[in-house]
């Protein structure tokens, strides 16, 4: 938190912090590039909910006694870690969810389903994550919402002029993502939200990869809501936040129902706690919480712009690398794009492809990576992916290259 | 190289992939089934044709996917064709041991050309790929046309 912040990204040192880097698979050293499905944590994400459980843990919110107040300030003390990390104006405005998933959906059922009439829209990218369109199904399903998908460009890229386009009188919400985790395309988010508001349409960014790779700052994006999820963020499973403006989380009809969210309860009457408690019922995810902030601080340690600087040199090269192979066709190139490669492979099937890398070591993602309605845009069933962190190096791109020259002598 | 990569990706199943036989749709098919991998999003189609018997006149399979799921497409068709139901699903689940690791109750020259397909027995995320087109064929005989 106060230690002084490291102006050079040194990768080596980065990656000492990773234990499970050093181990092997199948007796070859492991090539981790499945980051976009989930990182893998540092020592000090680790020790912080083991030292935390061992010394300071209890129930939140609840007992009056010493350990319920040492746990309660913990995880308000993460709230406001992650306050902090998005620039939040104030704490109570941070909502802890089992991760994005679970703060979408609440969205969707608090915020959006009570004020959307049949033939209200949503308007949704064409590379939004599954857990950016089915909540929104859910509502086409249920009350007559209307979907409208706005397209991306043949590289992949995310045009604030054809989101607009898409912005009709009966728009209620835009659902987009900040960082695809198939394209890496990273969304002119500004300028969607100022089109959205200008139009009287409110702004959902899905910012699962974009707030691991870049600075986000919701007050400077004047987002309506943003949600993280921590076990990309180099954090834990079972916990991500929603970001929400205040005035929208008082307006919203509670989510989940149970403990901790409510004022009172009686046998013909209830009423709910203020926000952010009234959408946190029942146990939170309360070790973890203190794992989420060391995620957090542990980011925060480094320059940012030097990550992001080091990780895009890996795509870089990785992307030039890959020209050496006439049959891999890269999907999404888009300008300014995170450092995703996904790419399709002439004869190949993505899952062939992968096998053979995973003994090699490296591990990626095969599939439609939960993106189907994007694989359909570019007329494809799968692609592999390999998805880039801070502690990767240019040596796990040639172990990469490598290994994917291998499965073409094998399966070509 | 690893040896069982080498035995997962031998020679009969790239053929068999690359040269996937009974390849399209059978006309006037009295079962049809669609099969489909929501991991990876494979599909497959199995269409045929049972005479009068409980004998499978004629198979055919389409679809896109990995080299195992095609291949043991291919090599299921292969194998199914003029066989009676009954022999069908015996040979089913013989072969969903097989490709677990499990004993298989596969003899002969069942067994022999099923074989090849016993090395996704180290692949346990690949097993679905393997029994996609049999689960396929099995709900098509359930379901009819």
């Amino acid at each position: 938190m106060n230690a002084p912040l490291k102006t050079v990204f040194d990768v080596a040192a980065a990656r000492a912090d990773f234990e499970i880097l050093s181990r092997e698979v199948y007796g070859k050293t492991l090539v981790y590039l499945d980051n976009a499905a989930s990182a893998q944590k540092p020592r000090q994400v680790l020790d912080a909910m083991r030292d935390f459980a061992a010394s300071e843990y209890a129930n939140v919110h609840r007992g009056v006694h010493f350990l319920s107040a040492a746990s309660t300030e913990r995880y308000e003390a993460a709230r406001e870690t992650v306050r902090r990390f998005l620039n939040a104006r104030h704490a109570d405005e941070i909502v802890f969810t089992k991760g994005g998933t679970e703060a979408i959906n609440l969205v969707s059922y608090s915020w959006a389903a009570p004020r959307i009439q049949p033939g209200d829209e949503i308007v949704l990218s064409v590379m939004e994550h599954h857990s950016n369109i089915v909540p929104w199904h859910f509502l086409r399903e249920r009350q007559g919402a209307v979907l409208r998908w706005v397209d991306v460009g043949d590289d992949g890229s995310l045009d604030a002029d054809a989101v607009d386009a898409a912005i009709g009188p009966k728009t209620k919400l835009v659902a987009v993502s900040h960082m695809s985790n198939v394209l890496g395309t990273v969304s002119p988010l500004r300028e969607i939200v100022a089109r959205a508001h200008a139009k009287g349409a409110a702004v959902l960014a899905d910012g699962c990869q974009g707030a691991v790779h870049a600075v986000v700052d919701v007050r400077d994006l004047d987002v309506d809501f943003y949600c993280i999820t921590g076990h990309k963020l180099y954090g834990p499973t079972g916990i991500g936040a929603l970001y929400a403006k205040r005035a929208h989380l008082k307006a919203m009809r509670p989510f989940n129902g149970g403990g901790e969210m409510i004022r009172e309860v009686g046998r013909d009457m209830v009423t709910y706690a203020d926000p952010p408690a009234r959408f946190e019922a029942g146990t939170p995810a309360i070790i973890e919480s203190a794992g989420l902030a060391a995620a957090i601080d542990y980011l925060s340690s480094f320059d940012r712009a030097a990550v992001a600087a080091h990780e895009h040199d890996l795509y870089a090269y990785a992307r030039e690398r890959a020209r050496e192979f006439n049959w891999l066709r890269v999907v999404g190139d888009a300008p300014g794009k995170g450092a995703i490669l996904s790419f399709e492979t002439e004869g190949m099937h993505a899952h062939d492809l992968a096998t053979i890398l995973d003994r090699e070591g490296v591990a990626v993602r095969a599939g439609h990576h939960c993106a189907q309605p994007l694989m359909e845009r570019f007329g494809t069933a799968s692609t592999t992916r390999a998805s880039f962190a801070l502690y990767n190096t240019r040596a796990e791109v040639d172990v990469l290259i490598d290994a994917l020259a291998k499965a073409r002598k094998i399966l070509g | 190289m690893d040896d069982s990569l080498r035995e997962l990706y031998q020679d009969v199943i790239l053929d068999h992939s690359r040269h996937p036989r009974h390849f399209g749709v059978v006309e006037g098919a009295t079962h049809k089934g669609e099969g489909h991998n929501p991991l990876c999003g494979d599909r497959v189609n199995v269409t045929m044709a049972l005479d009068g018997e409980g004998r499978i006149a004629d198979i055919k399979f389409e679809g896109k996917g990995c080299a195992i799921s095609q291949a043991s497409a291919s090599l299921m068709t292969e194998m199914l064709q003029g066989r009676s139901v009954e022999d069908a699903e015996k040979l089913m689940g013989g072969f969903l041991h097989l490709v677990k690791g499990e004993e298989t109750e596969l003899a002969g020259d069942d067994r022999e050309r099923l074989e090849v397909m016993a090395g996704v027995s180290a692949f346990p995320m690949r097993v679905k790929c393997a029994t996609l087109a049999w689960h396929t064929m099995k709900s098509a005989l359930e379901g009819g046309s």
